[in-house]
């Protein structure tokens, strides 16, 4: 693990040099220096984790409650600030619950699984300059696979509650989360090939080197890959694993206490998991052509981070919810062809910037204009294939609902 | 026990692959028995993965790539066969293989 | 590999490895034998870590935790009846000295032969590598690999459809 000394009052990084000189001087083995260094490095990643994770807990209640209209919460300390925390202690203090007939172990063990992915994910991830706790190859194949144990946690949290809404909603979820990891891998698949490296540091000096994000380059996968990544955290519109108006609280309706407090906590997490990819693949990482020059990198990679964070709490606040029809039909019928066909498209732009070995001051704006016409073309003409068109009522409408689950529909095309 | 060779790896998926075994041919319920193909598959990928570190060779690399095609045919198998575990499931209401007899004398 | 790293490594994967694969048979319940089939896919997964195939450990992760152990968990969630039992048949007896035997073998066989150890150090990248193998030499069976894959996907799905099924909202 190098050290830098940068020599700025600001830099993070320097901050370890004394703890460094502490552990050096004990004369540990190489292996035992390595875990203690991984530890220190991890403590650090999961502190500033749970740091932003109270503070977005207000931050999102107040900027939620600004666009609804109302004030939110503002009793607790100056503005509401200590809201978190006053919420923090009642969880704590509050009796951990077990259901009769639960399955006791996998109960208690189930919020522990749902930690792991959401922390795990960040030892790829570069914060900034050699900020990165494991520089793997397979970065974006560990994010994705990392993100799919998710499931089986899921899985045992609703299943072992014996409560029949937790285990619908967790089969639910399960349905959700491996129809949009197939968008999710399709999307990065198509970065991948564009950049031609799965480690998440060759990404952000690819774009740092070519002077430009992947979100100009290719729109679409970008979009499908947030789209995918608001299914797999939970989050409104697509948070239907806890949708209380038809399933109580989904998967976690029999937690309480401290154990629910795991549960909301990894749900914080994973958006900031999603985000930090996110920021990583498309948004350049901690670089802003030029600018981490003069303000420390992971200052850089963190405000991108919020930035994409914030859009999450955004469509909460704005957008319905889906029906779980619609959700699966968006991911198998719409976004699945899109992305094969983008795939397709990336290749070829690929091989052929290769063969005519064309400058990149040509090619990658002729590729950007390309793809997000393409991007255009497609979404508008798939959703006129698929009867959504705009204004000519081709589409199906429910007009009737007459049994839970059964729709009637009239209209034109339903002869 | 101060280095790790060939032939410890060797041992766990030897291990592995009798665990497997053993489930494949004892368990009662369909779900069981695939559940011991799985552990087997694991302990034969294992095998081929630690030769394909340890052993002398002018392409090692080829250990992964049987690996992964043993994975694709792993997962081709558990769709298949966990389908028709449910088709089972529907005809008959129950998935214990003792008593898929029909063809029995 | 004398790294004492790689070493405790080794000895705490194959621990867990073994010890869950020895409880997902051992436990009576088919729900907590699948949990613990996922921590065996772990430990086998940090075992190919040691072994310096991050590439096949991330596939490992996505493909049998990920998707394998999922379907594993719906086919006894798609069949309430039959019983989350995880006993034994009758076939209790020869099976264990079967699979005894098996192991014993291949123990002897691996601890008798001389392998032709070599003294290369563990792969440095290898996903570049498999790669370029699997596009290029192995360029015809990951074709029929990805054909085999899409007729087992039309397979499953026309196994599980049911009777009449309905074409749709019409």
């Amino acid at each position: 693990m190098a050290i830098l000394l940068s020599g700025e009052w600001y830099d993070l990084r320097d901050l370890a040099n004394p703890i460094r000189e502490l552990i050096d001087g004990l004369g540990l083995p190489d292996a035992a220096d390595y875990v203690l260094w991984s530890l220190i490095a991890a403590l650090a990643i999961v502190t500033w984790l749970v740091v932003s994770v109270i503070a977005f807990i207000w931050i999102e209640r107040r900027l939620v409650a600004l666009m609804q209209n109302r004030i939110g919460p503002n009793r607790v300390g100056p503005a509401g600030l200590l809201q978190p925390i006053a919420d923090a202690i009642k969880l704590l203090l509050k009796e951990a619950i077990t259901t009769r007939d639960a399955d006791r172990l996998l109960f208690w063990l189930a919020p522990i699984i749902v930690f792991i992915p959401t922390i795990v994910v960040f030892a790829v991830v570069p914060f900034g300059e050699s900020m990165v706790l494991a520089d793997l190859n397979v970065g974006v194949l560990f994010v994705i696979a990392v993100a799919g144990i998710m499931t089986p946690a899921i899985f045992i949290a609703g299943w072992s509650s014996n409560n029949k809404y937790a285990l619908l909603a967790a089969m639910r979820t399960i349905a959700m989360l491996i129809s949009y990891e197939i968008v999710q891998v399709l999307a990065l698949l198509s970065a991948v090939l564009f950049i031609g490296s799965m480690n998440l540091g060759a990404f952000v000096s690819w774009q740092d080197e070519y002077n430009t994000w992947l979100i100009f380059i290719m729109p679409l996968p970008v979009v499908a890959y947030i789209i995918a990544g608001a299914v797999e955290i939970n989050r409104s519109p697509m948070d239907l694993s806890e949708a209380e108006s038809e399933l109580a609280a989904g998967y976690h309706t029999e937690y309480g206490g401290i154990k629910f407090g795991f549960f909301y906590q990894a749900e914080y997490m994973a958006g900031f998991a999603v985000a930090a990819t996110v920021t990583t693949l498309f948004l350049g990482g901690w670089t802003l052509w030029g600018l981490e020059e003069w303000i420390p990198g992971w200052i850089i990679f963190l405000g991108k981070l919020y930035a994409v964070f914030f859009l999450y709490i955004w469509s909460r606040a704005t957008l319905p919810r889906l029906r779980i029809d619609q959700l699966m039909a968006f991911a198998w019928k719409f976004m699945l062809p899109l992305m094969l066909v983008n795939v397709l498209v990336i290749g070829a732009e690929v091989v052929v910037w290769e063969e005519t070995g064309a400058s990149r001051n040509i090619a990658l704006p002729a590729i950007g204009a390309l793809n997000a016409t393409l991007a255009v073309i497609l979404v508008v003409g798939w959703a006129r294939v698929l009867g959504h068109g705009s204004g000519r009522q081709r589409g199906y409408r429910a007009t009737l609902t007459q049994e839970i689950g059964k729709i009637y529909y009239t209209g034109a095309e339903a002869s | 026990m101060d280095s790790v060779n060939l032939e410890h790896f060797l041992v766990v998926g030897a291990v592995l692959f009798a665990i497997g075994l053993y489930m494949t041919l004892a368990k009662r319920n369909f779900v069981g028995v695939l559940i011991g193909i799985e552990l087997m598959f694991n302990g034969v990928n294992l095998t081929f993965i630690s030769f394909s570190r340890f052993v002398e060779s002018a392409e090692p690399l080829n250990g992964h790539i049987f690996v992964i095609f043993v994975i694709t045919v792993a997962a081709a198998e558990a769709a298949v066969a966990l389908a028709l575990a449910v088709l089972l499931y529907n005809l008959r209401d129950t998935i214990d293989v003792d008593r898929m007899d029909l063809l029995k004398w | 590999m004398e790294d004492t790293g790689a070493v405790v490594a080794f000895w705490i994967l194959a621990a867990i490895t073994v010890g869950a694969a020895l409880g997902v048979a051992a436990v009576r319940n088919l729900i907590h034998s699948v949990v613990l089939l996922i921590v065996s896919f772990a430990g086998v997964a940090g075992l190919y870590i040691t072994l310096s195939a991050d590439f096949i450990a991330v596939v490992q992760i996505l493909i049998y935790i990920g998707a394998i152990a999922i379907l594993i968990i719906f086919a006894i969630v798609l069949t309430p009846r039959a019983g989350r039992l995880n006993q034994e048949g009758f076939m209790f007896l020869p099976a264990l000295v079967l699979a005894a035997l098996v192991a014993g073998t291949m123990i002897f066989v691996a601890f008798d032969t001389s392998w032709a150890i070599s003294e290369r150090e563990g792969f440095e990248d290898t996903a570049t590598a498999i790669g370029d193998l699997l596009l290029g030499k192995y360029a015809l069976p990951f074709e029929i690999a990805s054909v085999l894959l899409l007729s087992a996907i039309i397979g499953a799905i026309l196994l599980v459809r049911p009777e009449g099924a309905e074409e749709g909202p019409e």
